[in-house]
């Protein structure tokens, strides 16, 4: 059974007892416990089942590669699934459950599918569920779809209460990895001065080497370690940061760092994640290695684990994974396990050495010890149900035939390591097989490289392919050097610490276990623990000719599970490679891919949630709006006042009234949103000439023009007013959503054509208020508040004129969106609300009537006027909307010149503007098409137009509406047939002359 | 001759062990000549060869692929089937190609693992309602099956969502019941399955060099593994399309860009639909395996490296927990990127070229997954019998003319 040990534990704070609950059950622990050790401590040695079959699954390791243990952590709003309990600091109170079961842990529905397991080989599914069809959606894949998944969902109306943040950070050197290696890396490229952020993981600093033991400059590993970070601490130029894992690397030295400042402690508040977003010169990863297990049958019973898994509990969390251990290896690493166990006072009945000569000093060291050890074999199979039984030992270099069956409650496996290359990889950094070592390691001929060209990304330590302590702080050095030479850096203290370590003997690979397994064996043998992928997989993927090593991890889903092949990948690929008959680097690995270990959403999205999310933008009027009834509208990042609903009034209702009152006497609308851009400088006149279908530069100062700008195709992008202010200064006014494209287009055309054109802009858009002022009564209105002559010869239409009105500065634009006598007034934005108050004030002897968005829609669309967004859509040319008046004939160029002058742009048969008129006065539906005869090529129905705006008008009491249709402009009074949404009933318009109302103008040009 | 996959010969193989299951497609080595050589072995460029085979009876063919067959954009991409496009040449050829989807397991012998199980697209502003009104109007005629459905319905069919997001409220959703997902790889397994019954040669590993043509008429292609000559030749190489185009001696209107998708970690199912929101940016729907699958932006600027940019990630993130509040307590497992070659009008481009009998078919931009069955279809027509309806309109010419085909319109983002 798996105990706590009596003494013990580097991470265990004994005087600080915990309680937490597993499925329910309170249990014991010590802060700096890891929920897995605590786990362990407790025998609960099942902690969840695995993907497919439902198997018993226990902890296999001690850090963030595990695949088995996760958990659904906490509860209520704070529930969070797939929580690996390896790096679950334990707390007071946690709560967490296993997953993948119904009904429960022990009992669970599901395991039939290990029943099955010879039924259900990799890929089963892309050959069955094929007949009859109709079963695939009721029947097949619903019952995939429920057993898929692992943790439990959140609650769909669950609001994270947690807070989130980011952070950036800018550094010369930044360190991957707070094992010996990165502490050692830090401390030589330090001492140059360059600035240095070493960042780790987990809470602890010196990675594996206090456990495994030897001495740096004569200190126990753990005392080397606290006298260098000490140093560190004390550098000016040298941060230091636990809880903070190296998440991606980026192109330009860019690196993405995950950290967790509360999870272990969620009662301390706070920030929980913040991101780290980091430009660093160069980056170390000094990112370690990971363990991989073997491939013999019943490998992922509860109790088999990784060694250097073992000997953490027992080192760091006085946890015994099991009172008798098997030891199993191909290497020397795993004697220590061995070692420590035994010293522990635990039962190491065996080590099982592939290794037909076994090891070198540590095999004495264990031999020593009493252990007893069987070279030149292997297991055969593991014994148990839900935990280890026995091992039954066998000839590695055979089929599996039972020598013995040895008794035991856990294995420590061991098959070599594998370097964490992560990071080097994530941005194109190459890899190379190292045969001695069975592993792939950076290929410093390939590394990642920065806009220069120079490598940014060096690997150091055990990630570099150096795996004793002595080669690990002699790389670390090097590869500091390496880096601080590449910055063009005075290197400093290049020396070495002393190392004392006892000598290994080489590694044997072992990708089965024993080499002529039968298939019997290898279909128990597991590659990939949580995915449910074992050895005859793999085997069975190469045979039907899944030969790329992609194609056999997407057909077996090898390595696809939440630890992302972190010690399933390498055997996978050795497995791939021997059954391709080909060499493993031949065969090559799949892609690594960021995160390095999953990371949260909320801390993806930081800071931006809520009301931070797209903040509103606000005019100066934005609250006597918000006192007023706006039925608020988002337009880009604003929102404006659909209308103005009083007390029992419907929206329909408002705006009608709204429009009745305007054309009957005034209305005010807050124009704010409206973009407003200054574009000044010598060459201003020219450039507007290019960027407006129309003239600009001819434009006299004091005037205004309404202009139409298109994209290079020869699209209408936008429209507005434009005024010339002075010789070289011109405000181009564009519509509410298009304000800041249309300033980016300026800037991009400016900035990559016509660079040597001595033009300026700026997007003054939010330092006006803007005001317009409508209606039979505008000027009356304007007069009462004094200051400014707007007589029709002081300020005839399209003209402007700066003053002060009511004692506030203004700019007065004669201008109309509606048909009315109207005056567009800008103020600056801190006047802008006592210039709204005073008009009202002004105005409530006229019945001054604010209104919204959608009555200034239907007052356009009565008086005919376009609408960028409705009457066009990125497919619409100005010449369609009969606005060739607006398009200078005098000029050489402009954007969209050539484009409109292609041949399908010059089509008689284009669909052109017009008004539509109902046949029984009804609002034509909007989108609607309106239907031709027959049906083209592909069955599809012919169509001759669409509805583009459609409204009922309160003015003319019937359905408006204005549209595109085939050869429209010469079919006056036709009467056509447009398409409900069902495709099938038809309603009736007649095409007519798209101003509705005062068509003459009378009521503006007053 | 291959196995026929079934429930029986998998109880069959089990009982002996899986020893009978033969290569899903053979190993080839290239001929001196075809009648027909496919440059690319992604979905698009297996499905015209099925279909050359399958419609015209074509099987003379090869199927050249520079790297593993599907290794692409067929591969990396968040499998969304839906077909309610504005324009009608894209209505017809996508919802060809979602009919094709319906019955494409049985017709490959292969389970593509089709799931219609609904595409809604949010409408949060009321210029979005008006577009999709616009767009279920023109689906009614072009005979694709959409409706525009009311916030309550969207609330039914997607309980996670929240409707009255802080920002941007849900106004409603375009609706396309037979939209969904399917397994991506299997499409291309699936059909080279298939290709390989028929007797067409599948080369991997096999980049093309050069194009070589005598009087202006293509005759073959050089490539890693030899020369090998042809009748006529199909581009069909996604994001290296402008790259293999220089070599035949023409050029496109494509810009290659990294788009970008990522996955979370696996939870029990949670998410029944395909929910896009185009206002916000994200998109994201929930894989048979449990993982929550969304769809990022598009890089600002052009390469081939796919691996994309995190701001990216981190706006669409932020729209999708701002739509879906319990996805913030999820994580992120893996994040990738795609090559993907945009035209100017974000419409796809399948056409004859100035070399003749040479034929291209590229520019799926972001959505070219969905398209792969319908257009193999229309492709294969093409080569066969220089044009066909669903492709015609999708010519190189249109971009001289102006004739574009833009979708922009009905999404913001567009797939």
């Amino acid at each position: 059974m798996s105990i706590r040990l009596s003494t013990g534990g580097r991470f265990l704070n004994r005087a600080r007892p915990v309680r937490f609950s597993f499925n329910g059950q309170r249990l014991p622990g010590f802060l700096g416990d890891t929920l897995a050790s605590a786990l362990l401590a407790n025998d609960q040695m099942m902690v969840g089942r695995s993907f497919k079959y439902h198997r018993a699954r226990g902890v296999v390791a001690s850090g963030s590669e595990e695949p088995n243990a996760l958990v659904n952590l906490g509860s209520g709003n704070r529930h969070e699934p797939n929580q690996r309990a390896t790096t679950t600091a334990l707390f007071d109170g946690l709560e967490a459950t296993s997953q993948n079961h119904w009904p429960s842990l022990e009992f669970d529905i599901g395991v039939v599918n290990n029943a099955l397991m010879r039924f259900l080989p990799a890929g089963f599914y892309y050959k069955m569920f094929i007949h009859p069809r109709s079963f695939w959606k009721h029947i097949y894949e619903p019952f995939i779809r429920q057993s898929a998944g692992l943790g439990k969902a959140p609650a769909p109306e669950d609001q994270d209460p947690d807070t989130y943040e980011h952070f950036y950070s800018f550094v010369d050197v930044l360190v991957v990895g707070g094992g010996v290696a990165g502490l050692q890396a830090a401390l030589s490229a330090a001492q140059s001065g360059v600035k240095v952020m070493v960042i780790e993981q987990s809470a602890h600093w010196g990675g594996r080497a206090p456990v495994d033991g030897g001495t740096i400059d004569g200190m126990d590993p753990d005392a080397w370690v606290e006298k260098t970070l000490n140093t560190l601490k004390s550098m000016p130029n040298v941060t230091v940061h636990t809880r903070l894992m190296g998440a991606g690397v980026y192109d330009h030295g860019y690196a993405l760092a995950y950290e967790r400042l509360s999870d272990h402690d969620p009662d301390k508040g706070g920030v929980r994640h913040r991101l780290w977003r980091i430009r660093a010169a160069r980056i170390i990863a000094a990112t370690g290695a990971l363990e991989r297990p073997l491939s013999f049958a019943g490998n992922d019973l509860p109790g088999v684990m990784l060694a250097s898994a073992v000997r953490d509990y027992v080192v760091n969390y006085a946890t015994a994974p099991g009172q008798s251990t098997v030891v199993v290896t191909n290497n020397d690493d795993a004697y220590r396990t061995a070692i420590v166990l035994k010293n522990a006072g635990l039962d190491v009945p065996a080590i099982i050495d592939a290794r037909p000569e076994g090891g070198g000093a540590l095999m004495e060291e264990a031999r020593g010890l009493g252990i007893r050890i069987e070279t030149g074999r292997g297991i055969a199979r593991v014994r148990g149900l839900r935990r280890v039984v026995s091992v039954q030992l066998c000839e590695q270099d055979g089929d599996g035939a039972v020598l013995e069956d040895i008794p035991c409650d856990a294995v420590a496996m061991s098959g070599g390591w594998s370097p964490v290359v992560h990071l080097w990889s994530h941005c194109g950094g190459k890899l190379n097989w190292n045969e001695a070592g069975a592993f792939f390691a950076p290929d410093p001929d390939r590394a990642p490289t920065d806009q220069t060209g120079a490598p940014f990304v060096y690997c150091a330590g055990n990630a570099n392919g150096a795996m004793d302590l002595k080669t690990v702080l002699q790389d670390a050095v090097e590869q500091s050097q390496n880096v601080i030479g590449s910055l063009g850096c005075e290197s400093g203290d290049a020396s070495v610490p002393s190392v004392a370590q006892t000598q290994e003997a080489p590694l044997l690979p072992v990708w089965l276990m024993p080499a002529q397994a039968p298939k019997a064996l290898r279909s128990k043998a597991w590659l990939d623990y949580q995915n449910d992928v074992k050895v005859s997989d793999v085997q069975l993927a190469a045979q039907e000719g899944f030969e790329s090593v992609e194609h056999t991890k997407r057909y077996t889903t090898l390595g696809m599970a939440t630890d992302q092949g972190k010690l399933s990948n390498i055997n996978g690929l050795a497995t791939l490679s021997k059954a391709l008959g080909e060499d493993i680097p031949a065969v090559g690995t799949t892609t690594f891919r960021p995160p390095y270990t999953p990371i949260s959403m909320g801390a993806i999205a930081g800071e931006a949630r809520g009301a931070l999310f797209q903040p509103v933008r606000k005019t100066p009027l934005h609250d006597w709006h918000e006192a007023h009834g706006a039925v608020w509208e988002p337009v880009g990042q604003w929102r404006r006042p659909y209308c103005f609903r009083r007390d029992g009034e419907s929206t329909q209702d408002a705006v009608n009234r709204e429009i009745t009152a305007t054309r009957a006497s005034l209305g005010l609308l807050d124009a704010s949103t409206l973009g407003k851009i200054v574009v000044k400088g010598p060459d201003a006149g020219r450039f507007l000439d290019m960027m407006y279908t129309n003239m600009m530069s001819t434009l006299p100062v004091g005037k205004c023009r309404y202009g139409l700008m298109c994209s290079e195709n020869g699209f209408l992008s936008d429209d507005g007013v434009v005024a010339r202010i002075d010789d070289q200064t011109w405000l181009c006014h564009t519509t509410t959503g298009g304000a800041d494209r249309i300033h980016a287009h300026m800037e991009e055309w400016l900035q990559t054509e016509w660079w040597e054109w001595k033009v300026w802009t700026a997007n003054l858009t939010e330092q006006y208020a803007q005001i317009a002022v409508v209606g039979p009564q505008a000027r009356t209105v304007l007069e009462t508040l004094g200051g400014l002559d707007v007589s029709k010869e002081a300020l005839p239409f399209m003209h402007w004129v700066d003053g002060t009105l009511g004692g506030l500065p203004v700019r007065v634009y004669r201008i109309s969106f509606s048909g009315e006598l109207s005056y567009e007034i800008a103020t600056p934005a801190s006047h802008g609300r006592a210039l709204w108050d005073r008009l009202l004030e002004a105005g409530a002897a006229f019945d001054a009537t604010p209104y919204g968005t959608e009555a200034l829609h239907v007052m356009r669309a009565e008086k005919g006027f376009i609408m960028i967004g409705d009457e066009t859509d990125g497919t619409v040319i100005p010449q369609d909307l009969g606005l060739h008046w607006a398009i200078s004939k005098k000029k050489d160029d402009f954007l969209g010149k050539r484009a409109q002058q292609r041949t399908h742009m010059t089509d008689p048969d284009r669909w052109k503007l017009v008004g539509l008129e109902t046949l029984d006065g009804s609002v034509l539906p909007d989108g609607a098409y309106a239907v031709a005869e027959g049906r083209n090529a592909n069955g599809q129905r012919n169509t001759e137009g669409r509805v583009t705006s459609t409204y009922h008008s309160p003015t003319l009491g019937r359905g408006i509406a204005m549209g595109l249709v085939h050869r429209g402009p010469d079919r006056m009074g036709e009467v056509i047939r447009f398409a409900r949404d069902d495709g099938e009933t038809m309603i009736e318009a007649r095409i007519v002359n798209p101003v509705f109302f005062d068509p003459d103008g009378e009521k503006q040009n007053v | 001759m291959k196995n026929h996959y079934s429930a029986f010969a998998v109880a069959r193989e089990a009982l002996r062990n899986h020893t009978g299951w033969q290569r899903a497609w053979r190993r080839a080595q290239p001929k001196a000549r075809y009648d027909v050589i496919i440059v690319g072995a992604g979905g698009h460029g297996l499905a015209t060869a099925y279909y050359l085979g399958k419609r015209f009876g074509i099987t003379n063919v090869a199927v050249l692929e520079k790297g593993w067959l599907g290794g692409g954009n067929t591969g990396r991409n968040t499998t969304i089937i839906r077909s309610n496009y504005l324009q009608d040449p894209s209505a017809a050829i996508y919802e060809k190609s979602r009919s094709l989807y319906e019955t494409l397991s049985q017709d490959l012998n292969y389970n593509v693992m089709f799931s219609p199980r609904g595409v809604m697209m949010l409408a949060q502003t009321e210029h979005e309602v008006r577009g999709y009104q616009r767009t279920a109007h023109a689906n009614a005629l072009q005979g694709v099956k959409t409706e525009f459905i009311s916030p309550r319905q969207v609330k039914e069919l997607c309980p996670i969502i929240r409707l009255d997001g802080p920002r941007y409220p849900v106004l409603g959703a375009l609706w396309q019941e037979r939209g969904g997902t399917a397994r991506h790889d299997a499409v291309a397994w699936g059909y080279a399955r298939a290709c390989s019954d028929m007797g067409m040669d599948i080369i991997q590993q096999c980049e093309v060099t050069g194009v070589r043509s005598e009087g202006g008429r293509v005759v073959g292609v050089d490539t890693t593994k030899g020369a090998i000559g042809c009748d006529k030749l199909g581009i069909v190489v996604a994001g290296h399309s402008g790259v293999m185009a220089e070599k035949a001696g023409f050029r496109l209107p494509i810009e290659s860009v990294a788009l970008q998708a990522l996955v979370s970690e696996p939870i029990k199912p949670v998410m029944d639909v395909v929910v896009m929101a185009n206002t916000v940016h994200g998109y994201m729907s929930q894989s048979d395996k449990g993982e929550m699958v969304i769809g990022g932006g598009a890089d600002g600027y052009n390469n081939y490296t796919q691996r994309g940019s995190f701001h990216h990630v981190e706006e669409t993130v932020r729209a999708l927990i701002e739509t879906f509040p319990m996805l913030s307590r999820l994580k992120m497992l893996r994040w990738w990127g795609g090559i993907v070659d945009m035209t100017g009008d974000r419409s796809p481009i399948l056409s004859k070229t100035p070399l003749e009998g040479c034929f291209i078919n590229c520019g799926w931009g972001t959505g070219g997954f969905k398209a792969i069955p319908g257009s193999g279809w229309g492709m294969a027509e093409l080569i066969a019998k220089g044009h066909s309806p669903l492709t015609d309109a999708f010519s190189l010419d249109r971009f001289r003319e102006g004739r574009f085909i833009d979708e922009s319109v009905a999404a913001g983002v567009a797939h």
